[in-house]
């Protein structure tokens, strides 16, 4: 239906100028500016990037870092974070000189979590003369990106990118955080070592790669773990703002604990419908859910003791957390959430691997990705995310998982 | 008792179907054709009412006036510019196509003005929730709400179209838009009427969907608009009874088939229940039997 409204939508632009003419020209205009609103905007970002550095594009002696997420729609606060978050380090690192004292050039592109459009936002990256991509943000995106950038052998770290497919068969993409199945046995295993409860409910998005990823490895870890899963209810991307009859079904189960392996939008529906039938069972979920206190007008009253499984927490005492959020709260005046800092790290990756690599900004794109992808096996990073991040061949990070519960509206450490 | 729970949702779910599809069931009904833009006007109504009740701190009583006076107008303005020209002189799919055109044009007017960012709506209802069988089963404000305007609506609606003079009017156009003429009936104003009210009840309709499932987005209600139409052939596209019992039989589908089937399937299973009833009779549950003349 949707394309077909699209196909449609394409012919009235055609029958407008072709049967009203001049009488409405200023309507299809206005049709035609509203459609291409994203192009447009991200053509004037990439002309605005340049002109800020235009002396140093022209000898190509910079690194040229892209970055791709969603800065708009309903995934923009993952994206807007993975913007701000390279957008720091970047800026740290030219202060400080830069990489091997070449400075960095940054380029952000919206995608509106849209696989198409995302695509769309590489080309637009490729034709500007991006030579490493930090992205993309969601993992259907990056499924669509990095078969275009595998083909490219173009570099890529995704901060935030869960999906296994991102990195299968992809031998040029890293990943900053967890795959999903990770995440599931992760949660699994929390759930079950602390016994933070015996019956389990799941609600999870069908279809969606990232929410049925956690969810198959999660029923798998559960079988080796003391808790018991007394229903597992699906939704669907076109059928997701009732979830009455599955949180009736977990409330009848005598769920003690509901598993959210799902984005923040439907969550914060989740709550306010438990709230609403008197369910207030213990929420759980993974990194998806971290994003659910920002949206907008919503009552964070409800996200109260909610835990989730996610790689960094604002109010970590360590150093490194503390100067990081200063930071990036001067700069955008907003705390950081783990997609921020994922970000964060997947730029000081980059500049670790190119260190170790020796790679040099006049090397083609193709021989910079060798070198980056030598070094990646050899490096360990302490990041914002995890000490001593390593990779594995496929692309996949190793480093330990932390809990967090939303206490007071803030998202807080459980030690 | 989750039965009950399940089925006093689902009529909940089915009477918002119900009041959107009467807006689809009545334009076909009296301009013969589909208006896809629908869906967009209740997410235009929900829009108005959070700008003004969560934006601008206005009482909700005001916000939930001024988004029915802006949907209505907005229907009447649709029509104007976007249908009007087309009647008659162009073909019944040049008309399907505009309105698809006005669909995207509400769509993205909505996303420049308050980006694509999921907004928590701020239930308009504030009816306290009632508890039945020592708290088992819970109906809430909401539900009471929908399910009452819903029969109002109803009732007020046949009321109007049986006793009063635009009434008739409309039934006169529906039967016979030359005839009508002929008996001195302004058939522009008549079919303007008619978008007038099906807008109104868009407005209606998009408060008590966002009250009940507080999300808001620009696509808000595109997916509702779709199920809702699917509601009016069901019940019989152009008969208003038709689109009472389609959308509260398809709302309890939905729901029933999400409990006792497979919670991703329902959609599947709705759609297939529509191909089976006009299978068996083309026309939807009430729908007339129109004897084409050659």
């Amino acid at each position: 239906m949707k394309k077909f409204k699209k196909v449609m939508s394409l012919l009235l632009v055609a029958a407008m100028i072709a049967l009203v003419g001049c009488g409405n020209s200023n309507g299809s205009a206005q049709t035609g500016t509203t459609d291409n609103a994203a192009g447009t905007e991200s053509a004037g970002d990439a002309s605005a990037a340049e002109e800020n550095a235009p002396a140093q594009a022209a000898d190509g002696e910079v690194f040229k870092i892209g970055a791709i997420g969603p800065s708009t729609g309903s995934a923009a606060v993952y994206g807007l974070a993975v913007q701000n978050g390279a957008d720091l380090a970047i800026k740290e690192i030219n202060e400080a000189g830069g990489i091997n004292g070449t400075l960095i050039e940054y380029n952000f592109q919206d995608d509106e979590c849209d696989n198409e459009k995302s695509v769309n936002a590489y080309n637009t990256l490729k034709d500007w003369g991006m030579q490493m991509l930090v992205g993309t943000t969601t993992s259907g995106c990056c499924i669509a990106v990095a078969a275009e950038s595998a083909n490219d052998n173009m570099f890529q770290i995704t901060p935030s990118g869960s999906s296994v497919d991102i990195i299968n068969n992809n031998d040029n993409v890293y990943q900053v955080c967890f795959t999903d199945p990770n995440q599931g046995v992760g949660a699994a295993q929390y759930i079950g070592e602390n016994a933070v409860a015996q019956k389990v409910a799941v609600i999870y998005d069908s279809s969606d790669v990232y929410s049925s990823g956690i969810y198959e490895k999660f029923v798998q870890e559960a079988a080796n773990q003391s808790f018991e899963i007394v229903s597992a209810e699906a939704f669907t991307a076109d059928n997701k703002t009732d979830f009455s009859v599955q949180l009736q079904k977990a409330k009848d189960a005598g769920a003690e604990l509901v598993f959210l392996p799902i984005y923040y939008t439907e969550a914060s529906l989740i709550l306010t419908q438990a709230n609403a039938m008197d369910f207030a069972p213990k929420f759980f979920g993974c990194d998806g859910l971290d994003g659910i206190l920002n949206v907008e007008n919503f009552d964070t009253a409800l996200a109260e003791g909610v835990m989730l499984l996610t790689p960094f927490a604002a109010d970590a005492e360590d150093e490194a957390t503390q100067s990081f959020v200063s930071a990036y709260v001067a700069a955008y005046g907003d705390t950081p959430n783990q997609f921020a800092a994922d970000a964060y790290d997947a730029v000081y990756i980059l500049k670790a691997a190119i260190e170790k690599s020796g790679a040099a900004p006049s090397d083609s794109v193709s021989d910079l990705c060798e070198k980056l992808k030598g070094a990646m096996g050899e490096i360990t990073v302490d990041g914002l995310t995890g000490e001593a991040m390593s990779w594995d061949a496929d692309g996949a990070v190793n480093k330990a998982p932390k809990a967090m519960e939303i206490v007071n509206g803030n998202y807080s450490l459980i030690q | 008792m989750s039965f009950i729970s399940y089925l006093i949702n689902g009529i909940s779910l089915g009477s918002v179907y119900a009041i959107i599809a009467l807006g689809y069931t009545m334009v076909y009904g009296i301009a013969k054709m589909l208006n896809f833009a629908h869906g967009d006007v209740i997410m235009v109504g929900s829009f108005t009412v959070f700008f003004a009740v969560s934006m601008q701190g206005l009482p909700t009583a005001a916000g939930i006036i001024l988004s029915v006076v802006l949907c209505t107008l907005l229907g009447i303005t649709i029509e104007y510019i976007a249908y009007r020209p087309l009647r008659g002189a162009a073909s019944s799919l040049a008309v399907l196509i505009t309105a698809i055109g006005v669909s995207y044009f509400l769509q993205n007017v909505a996303l420049l003005i308050f980006g694509a960012n999921t907004k928590a709506f701020t239930s308009v209802v504030t009816i306290p929730a009632i508890k039945l069988a020592e708290g088992q089963i819970i109906i809430s404000g909401e539900t009471i709400v929908t399910i009452i305007s819903c029969i109002v609506i109803m009732i007020g609606l046949t009321l109007f179209i049986n006793k009063t003079k635009a009434g008739q009017a409309m039934l006169a156009v529906s039967e016979d838009k030359g005839a009508a003429q002929l008996m001195g009936i302004n058939v522009n104003a008549t079919i303007s009427l008619t978008f007038a009210i099906g807008s109104a009840l868009a407005a209606i309709a998009g408060m008590l969907l966002c009250s009940a499932y507080p999300s808001l987005t620009p696509y808000t209600g595109s997916m509702p608009g779709i199920k809702a139409f699917v509601a009016a052939v069901f019940g019989g596209i152009g008969s208003i009874p038709g689109a009472l019992i389609g959308g509260i039989v398809l709302g309890i589908i939905e729901i029933l088939s999400k409990a006792y089937i497979s919670s991703q399937m329902a959609d599947a299973i709705v759609f297939m229940v529509l191909i089976i009833v006009l299978l068996v009779k083309p026309t939807g549950i009430l729908g007339k039997k129109i004897q084409e003349k050659v």
